[in-house]
């Protein structure tokens, strides 16, 4: 719990911060409150592979929202809590989400605190995406992530794009699931034993950069970030140790979208360089949607992307030469019900991951959504991905937003 | 004398109208109604959107917008859902062109995303309702071709026809009253089948600086599924003072945190 006490740090630091800009400014304020439980059950259809693993998961969250505005909405205060009980003790986890101040003013937009940010183009691999942590547990496709200390600051232009400058004081490690967790390693990985290359460990001062810009149809960023990695390394020693630690890394970017008539063509790839590994990764594809096929709203998006790792079977991600084909179907209905089915197939091997995902609105504050993922005809020889073949799950969940 | 001129301009007004084609004249209204809401710069806008399916059974959504007005090219705008709650914060920001595709962008803040959208999709619903995207996005002169129909009182009737062939529609009849700065009374929406889809029907306007007149309430009737979509407008603002970077990626995000 190391972790709690930093979090208890950053929030007093920016209440002080927050307090000092409410002084100044005495105009009209509006707060709003709400409030997300979700109830979610999991089932795993095949026995666990490793000891301690179950096959029903039930479990519920707790989100709540807090936002202060002044100034006409250009300034205000944000934050987002998450809580999560499950039967594993490592998914059991909280976080805060986002805590942060706002201020904007002409062309520049100051934030301080825990934030999110989102980079990237490409919708089943996210490599450019750097700033935050991936919540691990929380999902299986890592969209899910840790609330971020940061300042950023944003300078708009209009003739040569926006520019983006992070300051990262604190790096948050990644949790891992812990034994009675699906979609584990045989071992369980304590997050506390991965190490940093860095002396300085969890408080590196970290900075990024992104230049983003859009000329006609073109949708173009750049990005680079130097710090400590996200992704912890995994060395093995001839004696069949692991070693684990978080490398520096100094990670390029590059993004890129065309949206020329009902096509999206894109591609995302980095350069990632630290002193234990270099390599470059790459995802690119496009998404073709067919509009209002019935009269009625119907949209249906076919996609496909091509996915590229050099670090071949060491890619965390498992997605190393691999091709993904899905489907975006909207019904564009009063409900909202929408369904995304998808499939990646590994290029060499016989590993497959089918995945669904649908939600709908229940009435006017209640959602649910379904998914599953089947991991189909996993290859022995994967070196990550093996360890989840077993791991094939449904899941339900009903959300109720106050 | 000035009322001699006067009277001599208006009279030569009406031999160069008899002299016009329905097109020209269809164009001209158009255009006047176009200049008759030139200048407003910016605005914001509350709306709340009722949709009603063919049991009369209702659902809500409140929306915030801001506008921006662009004279060289179409308006700039910024759509941002209050409600329904799993929503929230859901936003677009559009940038309309007189010529070729508008420029869209959607912000997703449950993952924080930008994404930049396709405008293809014009004759598609907004949000389950009734209203397609085209009927919602700016309009600009240069998007129909006109023919003038006819003139009931302080009434003229005028057909479009969508330039672009993606949007839903062979044609609109539309009804401006030229005694109320050209605001439009009534839209008639023609499928590409060319029968009866849609009816649109402004009401509770409210003349703003004594010049922009905009209605409370818009009413769109399906006659062919009886769908019926109201929007009530409200907190209509004028002197909000908008400028460009209102409307950038980063305002997206901060409009939809």
């Amino acid at each position: 719990m190391k972790n709690n006490k930093i979090l208890v740090f950053f929030f007093s630091l920016f209440c002080t911060v927050s307090g000092i800009a409410q002084k100044e400014e005495e105009k009209k304020i509006s707060q709003e409150f709400e409030f997300e439980i979700a109830a979610e059950y999991r089932y795993f259809i095949d026995e666990g592979q490793f000891n301690g693993q179950e096959n029903h998961y039930p479990s519920v969250s707790f989100q709540p929202e807090y936002a202060l505005d002044w100034n006409k909405g250009y300034e205000s205060v944000n934050f987002k809590g998450f809580l999560r009980l499950d039967k594993d003790k490592e998914r059991t986890h909280w976080d805060i989400r986002e805590l942060y101040y706002q201020k904007a003013k002409g062309n520049w937009e100051l934030n301080i605190g825990f934030k999110k940010v989102y980079w990237g183009v490409t919708e089943s691999n996210h490599l450019v995406d750097i700033v935050n942590q991936t919540d691990a547990v929380e999902t299986f496709d890592g969209e899910e992530k840790l609330g971020q200390p940061m300042v950023q600051f944003s300078w708009i232009t209009n003739k040569i794009g926006t520019f983006d400058f992070y300051y990262l004081p604190y790096h948050r490690k990644r949790t891992f699931p812990g034994e009675k967790g699906r979609t584990r390693f045989g071992v369980v990985i304590d997050k506390d034993d991965i190490a940093y290359e860095s002396g300085a460990q969890e408080w590196r001062q970290d900075m990024a950069v992104r230049w983003k810009h859009y000329f006609g149809i073109f949708d173009v960023a750049f990005s680079h970030f130097y710090g400590n990695g996200r992704e912890p390394l995994f060395v093995f020693d001839n004696l069949g140790n692991i070693n684990s630690f978080y490398p520096v890394i100094n990670q390029t970017g590059i993004e890129v979208q065309v949206t020329h008539s009902a096509f999206l063509w894109k591609l995302e790839s980095i350069y990632r360089n630290a002193k234990a590994q270099k390599f470059i990764a790459l995802a690119a594809g496009l998404e073709y949607t067919f509009s209002n096929i019935n009269g009625n709203g119907l949209d249906i998006g076919v996609l496909g992307e091509y996915l590229y790792d050099e670090r071949d079977e060491l890619a965390l991600s498992a997605l190393q030469n691999d091709v993904f084909f899905g489907s975006r179907i909207a019904f564009n209905d009063t409900q909202d019900t929408s369904i995304l089915i998808g499939g990646i197939f590994d290029i060499e091997k016989s590993s497959k991951i089918f995945s669904i995902e649908a939600s709908r609105r229940i009435a006017n504050s209640w959602t649910a959504e379904v998914e599953a993922r089947i991991f189909n005809d996993v290859d022995t020889n994967e070196l990550i991905l093996s360890n989840f073949k077993n791991d094939s799950f449904l899941r339900l969940s009903i959300s109720k937003f106050f | 004398m000035k009322r001699v001129i006067f009277l001599s301009i208006a009279l030569l007004g009406v031999l160069v109208l008899n002299a016009q084609t329905p097109e020209e004249r269809g164009l001209q209204i158009a255009k006047a109604a176009e200049k008759a809401d030139l200048g407003f710069g910016s605005s914001s806008v509350e709306l709340k959107m009722t949709l009603k399916n063919k049991n009369g059974q209702t659902s809500e959504r409140f929306l915030s917008t801001k506008t921006l007005e662009l004279t060289e090219d179409g308006d700039k705008s910024l759509i941002v859902f209050n409600s329904p709650k799993d929503v929230k914060g859901t936003s677009t920001l559009t940038f309309t062109h007189k010529i070729g595709s508008d420029d869209q962008w959607l912000y997703l803040p449950s993952i924080k995303r930008v994404k930049r959208i396709s405008s293809n999709n014009k004759s598609g619903p907004f949000v389950g309702s009734e209203f397609a995207y085209e009927d919602l996005s700016s309009q600009e002169v240069e998007k129909y071709k006109y023919k003038f129909l006819e003139e009931k009182g302080s009434l003229l009737i005028v057909e479009q026809d969508p330039v672009d062939p993606k949007s839903g529609y062979t044609r609109r009849i539309v009804t401006y009253n030229k005694d109320k700065g050209y605001r439009i009374e009534k839209v008639e929406f023609y499928d590409r089948k060319n029968s009866l889809l849609k009816t649109l029907t402004y009401s509770d306007y409210v003349v703003y600086k004594n010049k922009f007149w905009r209605a409370g309430t818009f009413l769109m009737v399906n006659h062919q599924s009886n769908k019926e979509t109201l929007l009530k407008f409200s907190e209509y603002n004028f002197d909000v003072k908008l400028s460009d970077e209102d409307f950038s990626q980063v305002a997206l995000q901060r409009a939809g945190k």
